[in-house]
């Protein structure tokens, strides 16, 4: 074996959740109320673009949760395999130039010359060597290049070749998905691709295949460049801030996600449990989630970040890499951050089941003697799912935002773990310099923002299709 | 009312006690004195004398729950959980790392958040209540359209990039303001004026929709419909019928953080460098000074809990129907 898998437990969870969006999937199918909000969404044409987005990340952030140790070069005669101690994912290994082409410092997108002045050797015309202040060229941004002169014509010359074949692959795209609908309605694919044109499917095609168009056409010129360049340019230790981008998309996502596992089961049990049962056991729940939520929520965060610290530098032995140990704390984070922000939604809950056992059927069930948790499972669980799809999809935003502010505290993720958070946190004080470095914000920027807008619009359009009061009025 | 409020201040203290239980677990039991004693002092080399003396000095080497050696009351009262959790409930909340009293910081610290923070909230209140009438008065329009999206947009942005994008433009390209500081002086306006700005700018995007959302509720109602059948003007009916009733669910959201005003905001403290309790609890989150985030964590709490008794008291002023029962 070349290579050693490595499971971290994120990548357990992130699988994990993935699998459970699966089954969900499949649930939601066999539910038709459930199949037909999700119809819904599918005819919302800012949430199918935003899913189109949100997939582009969700897929970078895939290929980012599946890790292994490189096999180092072992001499001959040795037994033993000998792994790398650095854990790499398959996204190190797609994006290695990127990795390991670190410049000295700073350098602007595209440049090919560094940042700051510094002193060199340049060989005269006579041949003497001569020492001068001056930009030095980068060690490897536009190292191809004969004469840097050729730069623009270059990187024109590599964007044309990337849009051409953006142009082709999307009418691939277009081309195949107009076929499928095709041959599902059995129509001709004229009329097919006419249909597609004029939005008249019913599911947002049109949508989702104008979306892929323009990611296509931004993100292949980007990636055919970021080979012989530095797209978004390096940071102060040199790292090209794409690679950065990618790996923040992974954290990212972990934060959004995976807290929503941890918040889940809280949730969901104890507000039906409140709801249902009423009595002792709803003052009991009622009690615990009232007093947690009294505490201002970054307060509370910060005490028990400060203290998941101590517990883990007190206890070194319990890690054996540095990616674990980021790792663990990467998943505290989302713990903390599940146990703090459960108790709306347990509100919300709560309400609804109070609700519901009061209905005929619930009435029914029990007036026949059906087991409580029997009605639970059959009666009331599925007529929540609704408030449940609505917070999960809210939620993922607030978190991703919050993780970037909590990095800013020194209560996010650990600091040898590229996010969004510690980007913005590294790059603050770059816009006091003189010259300006600017380059490395605003690519935090703008992917953050491409994040955080993409799900926010697909939480509004998850909630205009499965609240039945919104249902009604339109 | 009296005994309305009476009743809403005794049901607060059982939440107060759980608040107060819940941060000495998190202090005292999740992790022992001696692993907080062992962290501060550095990990590698520290001596069980060196973990004495830092216990002794800031009185954590006291048995946690019940001194069985003290005399009398002392059984209870001379143990770690009274003094160092249950004094909270008098105002005393020990030193600080540095030696200062927490609760004389956090009266002289409360001005400064303070300075920041109601102009913020008064003005960011009638700003985006006036925004989302706007948007509701002019209700599936294109006007209402975009300004729905440039809200949804406005969400999306980090809260970090607007005030780190406000002090860039403002203070060094335009050179308008100082990029940060602050002045106890009638000067100090040049100081507030620019994180009050961004603290407005930054709450646009959610609320403004939030208030729109229930405008729009309102306005679908039965009583408006009459209200325009007996031949009221838009305006009229939109501030006089829409305006008032639209107030009791905003009313829910806003007057709990009144009092949470006092704890200032983190991040715009930190950045404007504001002697605030925010850039307080952000030096002490840094510098793991416990005692303060501790002291912090239950003025939030208390404050949180005056906010929600205060929301119900603002009910009856708002909504006659609502009694005391």
């Amino acid at each position: 074996m070349t290579f050693l898998p490595v499971l971290l437990w994120s990548d357990v969870l992130i699988w994990l959740l993935v699998f459970a969006a699966a089954v969900l999937g499949a649930l939601s199918a066999r539910n038709p109320p459930l199949r037909s909000a999700w119809r819904r969404v599918g005819r919302s044409r800012p949430g199918m673009v935003a899913a189109t987005v949100l997939a582009a990340f969700v897929l970078v952030g895939l290929l980012d949760s599946l890790h292994y140790r490189p096999r180092l070069e072992s001499r001959e005669g040795d037994q033993q395999a000998v792994y790398a101690i650095e854990v790499l994912s398959v996204l190190d290994a797609v994006a290695t130039p990127l990795r390991t082409r670190n410049e000295k410092t700073y350098s602007s997108p595209l440049a090919t010359r560094a940042y700051a002045k510094e002193a060199i050797e340049v060989r005269a015309a006579d041949g003497s060597l001569r020492q001068t202040r001056d930009f030095p060229r980068l060690k490897y941004g536009g190292r191809h290049l004969e004469n840097e002169a050729r730069r623009d014509a270059d990187i024109a010359r590599q964007v044309l070749v990337a849009e051409l074949l953006a142009t082709l692959v999307f009418a691939g795209l277009a081309v195949g998905c107009a076929a499928l609908w095709a041959r599902r309605n059995g129509c001709s694919v004229h009329q097919a691709g006419r249909a597609l044109w004029r939005g008249e499917t019913d599911f947002a095609w049109r949508a989702v295949l104008a979306t892929l168009g323009v990611l296509l056409l931004l993100l292949l010129p980007v990636a055919a460049l970021c080979v012989d360049y530095h797209v978004f340019g390096t940071d102060k230790v040199g790292q090209d801030v794409f690679y950065q981008i990618l790996k923040s998309v992974r954290t990212a996502l972990v934060i959004g996600l995976v807290t929503t596992l941890v918040m889940l089961p809280l949730a969901v049990l104890l507000g039906i449990l409140a709801g249902y049962f009423r009595g002792w056991v709803d003052d009991l729940i009622q009690y615990l989630y009232t007093t947690l939520s009294s505490i201002p929520g970054v307060l509370l965060i910060a005490a028990a970040v400060l203290m998941m610290q101590v517990i883990i530098d007190t206890h070194p032995q319990w890690f054996a890499t540095a990616a674990e140990r980021a790792d663990l704390r990467l998943l505290a984070l989302c713990c903390i951050l599940g146990v703090t922000s459960w108790t709306g939604l347990c509100r919300l809950l709560r309400g609804e089941t109070l609700k519901l056992r009061e209905l005929e059927y619930i009435q029914a069930a029990q007036a026949f003697g059906v087991a409580d948790l029997r009605i639970i499972l059959r009666h009331i669980l599925p007529n929540l799912m609704h408030i449940v799809v609505i917070a999960l999809v809210m939620d993922f935003s607030s978190l991703v935002l919050a993780e970037a502010v909590l990095s800013y505290v020194g209560i996010g993720v650990d600091p040898t773990m590229i996010s969004f958070g510690t980007m913005i946190n590294n790059a603050r004080m770059e816009l006091a310099r003189e010259p300006l470095v600017w380059w490395s914000l605003a690519a935090a920027f703008v992917f953050m923002f491409a994040l955080v807008l993409a799900a926010n619009l697909l939480a509004d359009a998850v909630r205009d299709a499965f609240d039945p009061r919104l249902a009604g009025s339109s | 009312m009296l005994a309305y409020i009476l009743r809403r201040l005794l049901y607060a203290i059982p939440i107060l006690i759980g608040v107060n239980l819940i941060t000495f677990a998190l202090f005292f039991v999740v992790n022992t004195p001696d692993d907080m004693a062992r962290m501060q002092l550095g990990v590698k080399r520290v001596t069980p004398e060196a973990i004495e003396k830092w216990k002794a000095e800031r009185g954590y080497d006291k048995p946690l729950f019940i001194n069985a050696g003290a005399p009398g009351v002392g059984v209870l009262t001379d143990t770690v959980l009274f003094t160092k959790s249950a004094r909270m409930f008098v105002g005393d909340f020990g030193r600080a790392e540095d030696g200062r009293d927490i609760a004389r910081e956090i009266t002289s610290r409360m001005g400064p958040s303070l300075a920041i923070a109601l102009p913020t909230f008064i003005l960011g209140l009638f700003v985006t209540v006036s925004l989302a009438l706007l948007l509701a008065f002019f209700r599936a329009s294109p006007l209402d359209f975009w300004g729905v999206v440039l809200c949804v947009a406005m969400m999306s942005i980090s809260g970090l990039f607007y005030i780190i994008g406000g002090q860039y433009l403002i203070s060094k390209l335009w050179r308008l303001v100082p990029i940060s500081g602050y002045s106890g002086e009638l000067d100090a306006w040049k100081f507030l004026i620019l994180p009050v700005l961004i603290g407005v700018i930054s709450g646009i995007g959610s609320s403004v929709r939030w208030y729109r959302t229930i405008f729009l509720e309102e306005i679908g109602k039965d009583y408006v419909r009459t209200a325009r059948a007996k031949g009221l003007s838009e305006v009229i009916v939109m501030f006089r019928h829409v305006l008032r009733n639209a107030m009791i669910p905003i009313l829910t959201g806003v007057v709990v953080v009144i009092p949470l005003l006092f704890m200032g905001s983190l991040l715009t403290e930190s950045f404007f460098g504001i002697p605030g309790l925010g850039s307080y609890t952000i030096d002490a989150i840094s510098a793991q000074d416990f005692a303060v985030v501790r002291a912090m964590v239950f003025i939030g709490s208390v404050l949180y809990i005056v906010g929600l008794i205060l929301t119900d008291i603002s009910y009856t002023f708002v909504d006659p129907r609502i009694r005391f029962e």
